[in-house]
C-alpha cells in the first residue's frame, strides 16, 4: 500500500485546482445555467492539452494513465466546472485505441467536445448523451460497430432543461450517417472500456462535489451562530458532516483503488469499478444534502451555492444510471450473472 | 500509488496463515465461542514463542521490528478467523504506551514479560459513571508512603479475570480540574482487594466489573507523573487510532454468501444487492484502514483519518449484518456461537457482535465529534 502522489501527480493536482478556482468561479457556472457549459472556459482548457492528456504522446497527447485524468476529474468536480472534461477525454482515448488518427487530431484541434453514447444505440436510439448538447461528434456503438456521428451542418439538439445543468442531448443516432473506426468483438470491447473509463471518472468528478459539499457546510457551521455558539458546535449539525467527510474519503480511495487495479490487478477491476460508481454517488448526493440542511434557510435559498452542489450530486451520476442498479451490476460482477 | 500488501507484509501474511492454521484449531475456536474470553493461554504462548506477540518492538524488548502494514495484516487475521483476540490487542496497547512514557525499571521488568506471553493486561479505565467521559474517572488512589492505595470500581475490564495487569486510571487528587488528578497505575491482579466480577455480553464476549478495595500498589508500578495521568491517556488513545473491522465485515459477508448458495438463493435480486452492499463496505473499510496503515508506517501526522476506521467500520457492520440477517428471513431465527457456526447461525452472531464495535475503544459519537473537529476544524462540542 503506497498512496502517496508521485511529484508529476501533485502538480498535475495543483495546476488544475488553480486552474478551475481560477477559472470556473461559482458566478460564472451561475451565468452558464441552464445549460451547463462555457465556451469561453472550454476553450482555455483545451489550451492546456487536458482533453488528449490521457492519449499517447505519439498520437499528440499528454501521454498520462487514467489516475492523472481523475485527479482533474476530482477538481472539475469541486468547482463544478461547466466543461465536459470527462466526455472529451474518454472519447478522445477511444479514438486513440481504435487507431483512428485522423478523427482524434480533429478531434483535439476541433473546438467543439467529444460526447460518448453511453448506451446501444439499438436499445436506445433517443438516449440522452452526457455533453451531447455541446459536442461536435459523437461516439457510439450501433448495430455492432463504433462509429463517429459528426454534428449535421444546421442541425440544433434538442437540450431538456434539468436540474444538474447537464448539457444532455438526444441526436439522430439511429439514421445520421456515421464513420465506422471499428466493428465486432473490438469495437464491443473498446466501447465497454470507454464507459467504464467513464464511469470511474464521473466518480473521480463526484468525489470532488462531495469534498467541496462537506467543506461549504463545514465552513457555514463554523461561522453561523445560533442559541449563542457556532452552530458547528452542536453536535446535531457536527456529526452528519462527520459521517459525509468520512465517505467522500472512502470514495476518493476506492475510485483510486478501481483506477488503479485497471492494470494492476485486472480481475478485480470490473467490481472495483461498480463501487467505486455506486459508492461515490450516494456519497456525493449524502454530502451535498447534509451540507444544504446545514446552511438552513438559506441552504434552500438559491442566493448561496450550496444549492449548485446539490442539484448536481443526483444528476451526474443519473446520466449513467441508478447507483442502486451499479450494485445490481456489482453482484453480476462479483456472483456471476443472475439465472433468473 | 500501489493498493497491494507491500512485499514484506504479502511475505509475513503467508506466513500468519500457516501459523493460524496449525495453532488455532477448531476446540480454542468453539471455547472462545462457550466462553467469551478474548484470550487463549496456549494460543497467545504460541505466539509469543513466534515472536508476534509484540512483533513490532525492537529486538531488544524480545520484538522483531515489522512494521505497521505488517501488523495491521496480522490483526486482520484474528478477526477473519474469529481468533481469541482482546486480550493480545490490549496488552500490547500497554505495552507500547509504557514503551513511550514507562520507567527504565519498567521497561526492563515487564517489555520481556508481555513480549514472551508470560504477561497480560487488561484496560481499566472505564467506571460505572465514566464511559466516553473517561477522564470524569472518580476511582481513589492515594499515597501511603512507597505505596499507593486504590479503592474503587472498574467497569467493562475485559479481560481481568486472566490477565496480570489492570492499566488503571485513577483520581489522585480531587481538587482541581477533571483531567488534572488523575494517575495511572499497573495493579496487579494478584493483589489482596482485587476481585473481578464476569458481565456477559450480547455479543458473546465476557467482560468484567472490578472492584478495587484498599489496593496496595507499590510506586514502582505508577505510569507516567503523579497527577499526570492525562498526558498518559493521550499517549495510550492514540495508539488505538486506526482500529478497524473490517476483517469482519469480509467474514460476515463471506459466511452470508455461503448461506445464499447452499440456499440455493443467488437469483434473488434482493439477496444479491444485500451481499453487494456488504462487500463494497468492506472494501470501502479496509480502504481506510490501509491508509492510516500507512500514513503510520511513513510517519505522516494523522488527523481524522484513525477516527474514521474505527466510525465507518463498525456502522457499516451493524448495518451490513442487520441487512444480512432480515436476508435470512425464516432461516435467520436460529443461534449461533460464533462466525464459524453454520452459515445463518454466524450472521446471527455477527448481528450481535456487531453492536459493541461502536461502543468500545470510542463510541461513534466520540470518533464522529473528533473528525469534526480535526478533520472539519469545527469547535469542540462536548464541553469539561
Amino acid at each position: 500500500m503506497d498512496l502517496a502522489l508521485s511529484e508529476e501527480q501533485e502538480l498535475i493536482r495543483e495546476t488544475f485546482a488553480g486552474f478551475f478556482s481560477n477559472e470556473s468561479s461559482l458566478e460564472l457556472v451561475r451565468e452558464c445555467e441552464p445549460l451547463g457549459f462555457s465556451a469561453d472556459l472550454w476553450k482555455k482548457f483545451a489550451e492546456t492539452g487536458a482533453l488528449g492528456m490521457g492519449v499517447p504522446e505519439s498520437l499528440g497527447g499528454g501521454g498520462t494513465g487514467l489516475i492523472e485524468m481523475a485527479l482533474v476529474a476530482e477538481e472539475c468536480g469541486r468547482q463544478l466546472a461547466p466543461v465536459p472534461f470527462v466526455e472529451s477525454a474518454v472519447a478522445a482515448r477511444l479514438l486513440a485505441r481504435l487507431e483512428a488518427p485522423d478523427a482524434l487530431e480533429a478531434a483535439l484541434e476541433d473546438a467543439a467536445p467529444l460526447a460518448l453514447a453511453l448506451r446501444l444505440v439499438d436499445d436506445s436510439p433517443g438516449q440522452r448523451i452526457p455533453a451531447g448538447a455541446v459536442a461536435g461528434s459523437v461516439l457510439a456503438l450501433r448495430g455492432g460497430a463504433l462509429v463517429r456521428v459528426s454534428r449535421p451542418p444546421g442541425w440544433e439538439p434538442d437540450c431538456p432543461k434539468n436540474h444538474g445543468s447537464a448539457p444532455i442531448a438526444s441526436w439522430p443516432l439511429a439514421e445520421a450517417p456515421g464513420e465506422v473506426l471499428a466493428e465486432g468483438e473490438r469495437a464491443r470491447a473498446e466501447f465497454d472500456t470507454a464507459v467504464e473509463e467513464w464511469k470511474l471518472l464521473t466518480a473521480a468528478a463526484l468525489v470532488g462535489l462531495g469534498r467541496e459539499s462537506v467543506r461549504l457546510g463545514a465552513e457555514y457551521a463554523k461561522g453561523r451562530e445560533q442559541f449563542g455558539a457556532p452552530i458547528g458546535s452542536y453536535q446535531g449539525i457536527a456529526h452528519p458532516l462527520a459521517d459525509c467527510a468520512t465517505a467522500v474519503d472512502g470514495a476518493q480511495l476506492l475510485v483510486w483503488e478501481a483506477v488503479w487495479a485497471r492494470e494492476d490487478e485486472p480481475e478485480r477491476a470490473p467490481a472495483l469499478a461498480s463501487m467505486a460508481f455506486a459508492f461515490a454517488a450516494e456519497s456525493a448526493a449524502r454530502a451535498a444534502t447534509v451540507s444544504l440542511h446545514t446552511h438552513g434557510g438559506y441552504g434552500f435559498s438559491l442566493e448561496y451555492d450550496v444549492q449548485l452542489y446539490f442539484r448536481r450530486a443526483r444528476a451526474w451520476p443519473l446520466v449513467w444510471d441508478d447507483p442502486r442498479r451499479e450494485l445490481q451490476r456489482l453482484a453480476d460482477r462479483l456472483y456471476g450473472p443472475s439465472r433468473s | 500509488m500501489d493498493f497491494r500488501l507491500t512485499p514484506e507484509a504479502q511475505e509475513f501474511y503467508d506466513e500468519v496463515c500457516a501459523f493460524f492454521d496449525e495453532h488455532l484449531d477448531a476446540e480454542t475456536i468453539a471455547r472462545e465461542e462457550r466462553t467469551g474470553d478474548g484470550f487463549d493461554r496456549a494460543f497467545h504462548e504460541a505466539l509469543a514463542e513466534r515472536g508476534w506477540v509484540a512483533a513490532d518492538w525492537p529486538k531488544k524488548f524480545g520484538g522483531q521490528e515489522r512494521d505497521a502494514h505488517e501488523m495491521y495484516v496480522l490483526d486482520q487475521e484474528f478477526l477473519r478467523r474469529g481468533c481469541p483476540r482482546n486480550t493480545s490487542v490490549t496488552t500490547g496497547l500497554v505495552g507500547n504506551t509504557l514503551r513511550v512514557v514507562g520507567t527504565e525499571r519498567q521497561k526492563r521488568e515487564l517489555l520481556p514479560g508481555i513480549a514472551s506471553g508470560r504477561i497480560v493486561i487488561s484496560l481499566g479505565y472505564s467506571e460505572p459513571q465514566a464511559g466516553s467521559d473517561v477522564a470524569a474517572a472518580q476511582t481513589r488512589a492515594r499515597r501511603e508512603g512507597d505505596h499507593w492505595r486504590i479503592d474503587g470500581q472498574k467497569m467493562f475490564t475485559t479481560g481481568a479475570h486472566l490477565t496480570d495487569y489492570i492499566f488503571l486510571l485513577a483520581r489522585s487528587d480531587a481538587s482541581g480540574g477533571k483531567r488534572d488528578g488523575l494517575t495511572m497505575f499497573l495493579v496487579p491482579t494478584d493483589s489482596e482487594g482485587f476481585e473481578a466480577q464476569a458481565v456477559p455480553t450480547l455479543g458473546g464476549e465476557r467482560t468484567n466489573l472490578s472492584f478495587y478495595s484498599g489496593v496496595r500498589v507499590p510506586d514502582w508500578l505508577r505510569v507516567g507523573e503523579v497527577d499526570g495521568g492525562w498526558d498518559v491517556m493521550k499517549v495510550a488513545l492514540s495508539l488505538e487510532q486506526g482500529v478497524g473491522f473490517s476483517g469482519s465485515a469480509e467474514t460476515l459477508h463471506r459466511r452470508a454468501l455461503e448461506w445464499a448458495e447452499r440456499a440455493g438463493r443467488l437469483d434473488d435480486p434482493l439477496v444479491r444487492e444485500r451481499l453487494a452492499r456488504t462487500a463494497l463496505n468492506a472494501e470501502v473499510g479496509k480502504l481506510l484502514e490501509q491508509r492510516a496503515v500507512w500514513m503510520t508506517a511513513e510517519g505522516r501526522p494523522m488527523r481524522a483519518e484513525g477516527p474514521m476506521c474505527k466510525l465507518f467500520t463498525s456502522e457499516a457492520l451493524i448495518e451490513d449484518a442487520g441487512s444480512l440477517l432480515d436476508m435470512l428471513g425464516p432461516d435467520a431465527l436460529e443461534s449461533g456461537g460464533g462466525p464459524t457456526s453454520p452459515a445463518a447461525a454466524a450472521v446471527e452472531f455477527f448481528q450481535r457482535y456487531a453492536q459493541g464495535t461502536a461502543i468500545y475503544a470510542g463510541t461513534s459519537e466520540i470518533m464522529r465529534s473528533l473528525i469534526a473537529e480535526q478533520g472539519l476544524g469545527l469547535p469542540r462540542s462536548r464541553s469539561g
